[in-house]
């Protein structure tokens, strides 16, 4: 399965009414969770974040393919 | 002076309590003549309840306020006879674009739904919106529209409110059984009745500049995050009518507002901007700052809060003026029923509940909107570029970039009155939704669901063919109006035909509305007067339609 770049946000049990809410939910309580860090101390949940969520997709083709594109251009 | 509008000036005109020296008591006083006020007043003239309406001016809004008025917001002003006119002068606009730094990363086009009477949203000055609505309240012999006239204070009791009206001829009292106040942000009366209203103030500040703009200019949105030519801010470009353009530019919270204003800060600006050879108008500028706050509830004992009185957001989203306009419209048929006896002053909550609700989606909607646009650490800026840089290539990113979402009604599917599903059904009309629209035939004419229903209680029956409907269940249908709160049944089918006991047909002819309210021949519908779900069914049973006609109106036991 090659790496998921469509809209993909959604919460179990929740029923959206709204195209642009589910994406919108994620995108504030990524926002929330650095709220009153310092710029060091964000930047650290951020590595955390990452590994975590790397171990639970796992499949390091994946992996491979996401780390290539966060790459890109920067 | 503005070079493409003209401010009417309305009439003074000395109220009857100053001629004759007398107080006199009312059933409703509307304060405040901005466009929510003006709404509810108007859709409750229509319904028979007479109403007088105070303004302290005598002109429309002045200045850069309100612009995009969305589809719901326009299909209560349908409801109230200023829809067409808002539609014909607004601007239409179906492509958006977004820019980071010099590059488009993405555009997007809006177009509308097909089927729909009405577009996602319009775009149209203020004023405008508020003259056609001055206009049709004139022509309504119960509405008292009274220029010049500021309250200068307040008296609430539980008979009502008792108000000192200010006038060029002096003060005044005037008694009435119900305020609804609609003065706006800065509220006078709120303040008089010590009421708070809370939120947040967000640190920054935007110049708002509507520009006359000669050379020609596709009608579509531009939002740049970053641009070249106002580095490190956002900047957003609107057509309106008139060739008039909205431009607003982020400053950042250390702007200084009155130097910002200065012709000679702002023309270089716009210059940068748009390129230098094209010729543009300064109409009018302005600098701004945004909360988003509302009060703890909208009602009051007899009085209630409409409007940004009530609640105010951000501007990212064109909620101001479009859910006050649908707060006035959840009110009215409320109101209504407890002045005529026929349901109790708890509907009146129903309201606060209902709308402090649809405030708080508002201000949680434009918050996230601000918050991206002007992100407040190092980390948000960093997530919302990295949004923006991928954005260009993927969808997902697409989706989270927030310049502001488009104004959407809510989905009150909290609410008390709404009675919950005992069937299964697709689609997104559960209790508590407002309908979405349809085209359909009603006496062989063309014609929209939502131009049909509202303004009263109504079942939808939908059937496969009218004419073969049994003459006991359109009895019990026809009988559903002969009741103090009457609901007024209507067949909705596939097929013309008329049906018996004269109940009135829309014929489903595209299939929509089978298809948005998942219907099937049986499937009922019970719908509010501002035509949001009160509740719906498999098959149709007097008893259980009127169980949720007691539940939506408080009167159940
Ligand atoms: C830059 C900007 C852009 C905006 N864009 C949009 C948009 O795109 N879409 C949208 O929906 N909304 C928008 N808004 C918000 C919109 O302008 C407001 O939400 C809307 O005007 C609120 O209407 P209202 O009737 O509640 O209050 P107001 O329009 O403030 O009207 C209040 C009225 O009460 C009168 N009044 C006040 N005190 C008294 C008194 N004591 N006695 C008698 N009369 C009194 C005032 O004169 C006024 O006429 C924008 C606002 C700004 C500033």
């Amino acid at each position: 399965m090659p790496l998921n770049v469509k809209a993909n946000f959604f919460e179990p049990g929740k029923r959206y009414f709204r195209a642009f809410s589910p994406g919108d939910d994620f995108y504030e309580a990524l926002i929330e969770t650095h709220r009153d860090l310092s710029d060091e101390q964000s930047a650290m949940v951020n590595a955390k974040l990452v590994l975590l969520l790397a171990n639970h997709i796992g499949d390091i083709s994946i992996l491979r393919e996401a780390m290539k594109l966060a790459r890109e251009g920067v | 002076m503005l070079s493409t509008y003209q401010y009417p000036k309305y009439e003074y005109v000395q109220p009857p309590e100053q001629k004759s020296g007398t107080s006199q008591r009312y059933p409703v006083v509307v304060v405040g003549a901005g466009p929510v006020g003006l709404a509810g007043a108007i859709e409750l003239a229509q319904s028979g309840v007479p109403v007088v309406v105070l303004d302290d001016d005598d002109t429309v809004s002045v200045g850069s306020r309100g612009v995009c008025y969305a589809k719901r917001a326009l299909e209560v002003l349908d409801r109230i006879g200023v829809g067409d006119a808002c539609c014909d002068k607004g601007v239409s606009w179906n492509v958006g674009r977004t820019f980071f730094r010099d590059e488009e990363v993405y555009n997007f086009n809006l177009l509308p739904q097909p089927d729909h009477k009405r577009p996602g949203m319009i775009n149209l000055q203020q004023y405008y919106l508020e003259e056609f609505e001055i206009k049709r309240a004139q022509e309504l012999p119960n509405l008292d529209l009274r220029f010049k006239n500021k309250v200068v204070s307040v008296a609430t009791h539980d008979r009502g409110a008792t108000l000192q009206v200010e006038t060029p001829d002096g003060i005044y009292t005037l008694e009435t059984d119900w305020l609804i106040v609609a003065d706006g942000a800065r509220s006078g009366i709120r303040k008089m009745m010590n009421l708070e209203i809370e939120g947040k103030i967000f640190m920054d500040r935007f110049l708002i500049a509507d520009v006359v703009m000669k050379a020609d200019f596709p009608a579509e949105r531009w939002f740049w995050f970053d641009p070249p030519f106002h580095p490190g801010q956002s900047v957003l470009l609107h057509r309106q009518a008139d060739n008039v353009w909205r431009i607003d530019f982020q400053l950042g919270w250390q702007a200084d507002p009155e130097e910002e204003k200065k012709p000679e800060r702002v023309m270089p600006r716009i210059k940068a901007m748009l390129g230098d050879d094209r010729e543009f108008e300064l109409e009018w500028v302005s600098v701004y700052t945004f909360q988003c706050r509302r009060m703890q509830s909208f009602r009051h004992g007899r009085t209630l809060f409409v409007g940004d009185v009530a609640h105010q957001v951000s501007p990212f989203g064109a909620r101001g003026a479009n859910s006050g306009i649908q707060d006035t419209d959840n009110l009215c048929w409320k109101l209504k029923l407890v002045m005529e006896g026929k349901a109790p002053e708890s509907l009146l909550d129903s309201y606060s509940e209902e709308r402090v609700f649809a405030a708080d989606e508002n201000i949680m909607n434009s918050t996230r909107s601000t918050d991206f646009i002007t992100p407040k650490s190092k980390t948000s800026l960093t997530f919302r570029n990295a949004v923006l840089t991928l954005a260009r290539d993927h969808a997902f990113a697409r989706a989270l970039v927030n310049s502001g979402r488009l104004s959407v009604p809510s989905f009150l599917t909290e609410s008390r009155l709404n009675t919950p599903d005992t069937a299964s059904f697709k689609g997104d009309m559960v209790p508590g939704a407002p309908l979405d629209d349809a085209p359909i035939k009603a006496a062989g004419r063309d014609a929209w669901l939502l131009d049909r229903v509202g303004n009263r209680f109504m079942a939808l029956l939908y059937v496969s063919d009218p004419a073969a409907l049994d003459a006991a269940t359109a009895r019990a249908l026809k009988a559903l109006g002969d009741a103090p709160i009457p609901i007024e049944a209507v067949l909705v089918s596939p097929a013309a035909g008329s049906a018996p006991e004269g109940l009135p047909v829309f014929e489903d002819y595209t299939g929509r509305f089978a298809e948005r309210y998942d219907a099937q021949p049986g499937t009922v519908y019970l719908v509010r007067p501002d035509q949001h779900v009160a509740g719906r069914w498999r098959a149709f049973e007097t008893a259980r339609v009127k169980a949720a006609l007691a539940r939506a109106t408080c009167n159940a036991q």
